[in-house]
């Protein structure tokens, strides 16, 4: 029997898998879309812009460890998703897009909304495929979903062409993967095992280095029992946040730029860093010249590209982290590491004593304040999704979650409006979790359009605006680092209740401390979508920060303030 | 330093575009790129000749790697290596000086591939060095048009300069 492209792409992402979509149709992409009405066990979210089906699907990818899937048409509609694409490559998040095209034989003719999609996705994709033929569709999705979720995730992108949306094929299933040239890494061979753990086992001062690879190989057991038995503290990169519970002893938190003091100061003094399924970010790294002097550095990393980019790896372990972990586990005894563990403690003091919320009210809202009742109020357990910016940061330090696969935020691109489409991806892999996206005024307002979509899904996601009428972290860099010439970063808002309300979302103002209770739990009480805008200090900083390209240990620390206050 | 990376490719559209955009992201210069055709239909070889730096040099081999077309890539710099060029010279040569500069090319090896009444086609292969020896001498005479393959390259004695051949390790489904 024949089936039209379109008709074989819909059952291909079943055979895969998929339950939900994100995306907006248009005129290339009408055949699919018609086409899609056949298979209603497809829940397809119709998005208000295409970046927010971008970021809806890469919030999906992350919070269900699936095969994350958005769907556009050609020319605007696509070059629509590329910002998303791109937060997907940079966090190795493996979402699959499909989007429309203009006929072949119209390919290169600047045909009415034509693009050269496969081309401009081509840096920020793992890779692409053209369609050209209904022959060529089952193939490519089977490859695609394949190429996305394996080795090291990221977004594919499927560009797919009206004639072979429409014309008929016996290709209807493909049972094999044809990719010569993709192998990726799974072990790491017996000789360089042997080396790092000789490393290991001779070192005083070792720290575990927990990035994003440990979810996603999903070793998060592995790495806690490891660091239990070798009593070995663990820093945590940004989205490594969960690898091990915040709670945790030997938890170090949050390294870089706005990493907790003790833990980047351990990371100076170490002689051994075993970094697991991270990439030495110039903002984990700070100057990389005095970056851990002293330490030699064991790393485990499934992308062979990632091996002596940034750092010099004194053994390389190519592969997935989770079986590294098992095969590297039984060369290496328990230890104890006490003297280390308690210079750490020491540190860990001075870092506590400086933290904001032993420091004095002064009666106005402060982020981490609210962040850390929202923290007290789920006991650390709901599902965190970030904008980009200083509550990102904020959200990092003072909601350590509990769990593993609990917080999502744009760490790589680094991309404002990613918060609130990433929190609707994220509740629908997740509907039985609370769902929190806490964002920034600024960039709220740049996915803004979404909360139509929230409100047309009436998806439960409780949204928390920190609103302090800034671009926030330019304006900490402006103060620190321009002498406080505010170039470009205020903003004049509207009144988000009333958008809110506009869309039929229940919502409430915050201005005070002694409301973030009550707001907090209206709105754990309330289904569907709700809104919470905390009008907050306007100038507050991040603490503590290492300046952009200085040494990791020469932070900027939040000042102890006298006893007289 | 100049280094020499042959590389197994995929034989389908797009892919040299995939490769040359890993050198244009890094803003290298690629000296010369020949591609072609192996035993193989389903497979093209490159030989990619680029100056830079061994870091990035093996930054960009380690990229090329992780391309999903790329079966296999190897920088082959410094390794026993055939390498060979080939160029078509057009050069100024009336007849009273064709005798000249037909000697000259016979010194290289090259050879008269065409006759005009004015000018003589010749045709060389070999190294890099010896093609613009011959070019520097030739120059005099007037070189009016020339055009060069680029460098192939292939290891000497019976290493084979990829490791992962198709059918080999090429199923990880």
């Amino acid at each position: 029997m024949k089936k039209t492209g379109a008709e074989v792409l819909w059952e291909s992402l079943i055979r895969e898998g998929v339950e939900v979509m994100f995306g907006l149709p248009g005129g290339q992409i009408i055949p699919a879309f018609d086409a899609m009405l056949n298979y209603p066990q497809l829940h397809f979210v119709l998005v208000r812009h295409e970046q927010g089906a971008a970021m809806m699907a890469d919030g999906y990818a992350r919070a269900s460890g699936k095969v994350g899937v958005a769907v556009a048409t050609s020319g605007p509609g696509a070059t629509n998703l590329v910002t998303g694409i791109d937060v997907a490559m940079m966090d190795s998040s493996p979402v699959v897009f499909i989007t429309g095209q203009v006929p072949s034989n119209l390919l290169g003719t600047d045909a009415f909304q034509e693009v050269d999609m496969t081309g401009i996705s081509l840096p920020i994709t793992k890779h692409n495929f053209l369609i050209t033929s209904p022959d060529q569709v089952a193939h490519a999705v089977r490859e695609a979903f394949y190429i996305a979720r394996s080795g090291r995730p990221g977004p594919v992108l499927i560009d797919f062409c009206k004639d072979a949306q429409v014309a008929k094929t016996e290709v209807l299933e493909s049972s094999d993967v044809h990719l010569f040239g993709y192998h990726p890494p799974t072990h790491a061979p017996a000789v360089q095992l042997e080396q790092a753990a000789e490393l290991i086992r001779t070192a005083k001062q070792p720290v575990i280095f927990a990035g994003h690879g440990v979810m996603i190989s999903g070793a998060v057991e592995e790495v806690r029992k490891f660091a239990e038995r070798t009593n070995i503290p663990v820093a945590m990169t940004l989205l490594g946040l969960g690898a091990l519970s915040s709670s945790h002893p030997l938890s170090l938190g949050m390294m870089g730029m706005h990493g907790t003091a003790h833990c980047n100061l351990a990371i100076q003094q170490s002689d051994l860093i075993i970094a697991l399924g991270m990439r030495f970010d110039d903002r984990v790294t700070g100057n990389l010249k005095n970056y851990a002097p002293n330490a030699r550095k064991i790393h485990v990393e499934i992308d062979p590209t990632e091996i002596n980019k940034i750092i010099h790896a004194d053994v390389a372990l190519m592969g997935d982290v989770k079986t590294v972990l098992k095969d590297l586990d039984s060369r290496i005894p328990n230890a104890k590491h006490e003297e280390w563990l308690n210079q750490i403690k020491e540190w860990k003091q001075d870092s506590q004593q400086r933290d904001i919320l032993v420091q004095p009210t002064n009666g106005k809202l402060h982020v981490p304040q609210i962040v850390n009742d929202i923290w007290k109020a789920t006991k650390g357990e709901a599902l965190i999704v970030t904008d980009v910016g200083q509550h990102q940061m904020w959200t990092a330090q003072y909601y350590p979650p509990e769990n593993p696969y609990s917080f999502i935020t744009s760490g790589g691109a680094g991309s404002m409006g990613f918060g609130l489409p990433a929190a609707i991806g994220a509740k629908f892999a997740q509907p039985g979790r609370e769902v929190w996206a806490i964002v920034g005024d600024g960039g709220f307002q740049m996915t803004q359009a979404e909360l139509s979509t929230a409100a047309q899904e009436n998806i439960e996601i409780k949204i928390a605006i920190m609103n302090n009428h800034f671009l926030g972290m330019v304006r900490q860099w402006q103060e620190f680092f321009f002498e406080k010439r505010y170039s470009a970063v205020q903003l004049k808002n509207p009144d988000f209740c009333m958008i809110a309300e506009a869309h039929g979302i229940p919502s409430r103002r915050v201005l005070k401390p002694d409301e973030i209770h009550a707001a907090v739990e209206f709105a754990r009480a309330t289904r569907g979508p709700v809104l919470l805008d905390f009008h907050v200090e306007q100038e507050e900083a991040v603490y503590p920060m290492v300046p952009p390209g200085a040494d990791l240990h020469a932070m900027i620390r939040r000042p102890i303030q006298d006893e007289k206050g | 330093m100049q280094h020499t990376m042959i590389a197994l490719v995929e034989n389908k559209p797009g892919v040299l575009n995939r490769v040359a955009s890993l050198f244009r992201r890094r803003n290298f210069n690629i000296e010369s790129l020949a591609v072609g055709q192996t035993e193989n239909p389903e497979i093209s070889r490159m030989t990619i000749v680029v100056e830079g730096r061994p870091e990035d040099t093996a930054r960009i081999e380690a990229n090329l790697y992780n391309l999903v077309n790329i079966i296999d890539v190897q920088d082959v710099t410094g390794q026993p290596v055939i390498a060979r060029d080939l160029a078509l010279i057009k050069v100024k040569a009336e007849p009273k000086l064709r005798a000249e500069v037909s000697a000259l090319a016979e010194i290289f090896r090259a050879r008269v591939v065409d006759v005009a009444p004015e000018s003589l086609i010749l045709e060389i292969t070999g190294t890099e060095d010896k093609i613009e020896s011959l070019v520097e001498l030739l120059r005099p005479f007037g070189v009016l048009e020339m055009v060069r393959t680029g460098q192939v390259a292939m290891l000497r004695g019976g290493a084979i300069g990829v490791r992962h051949m198709p059918g080999a390790n090429g199923r990880d489904a």
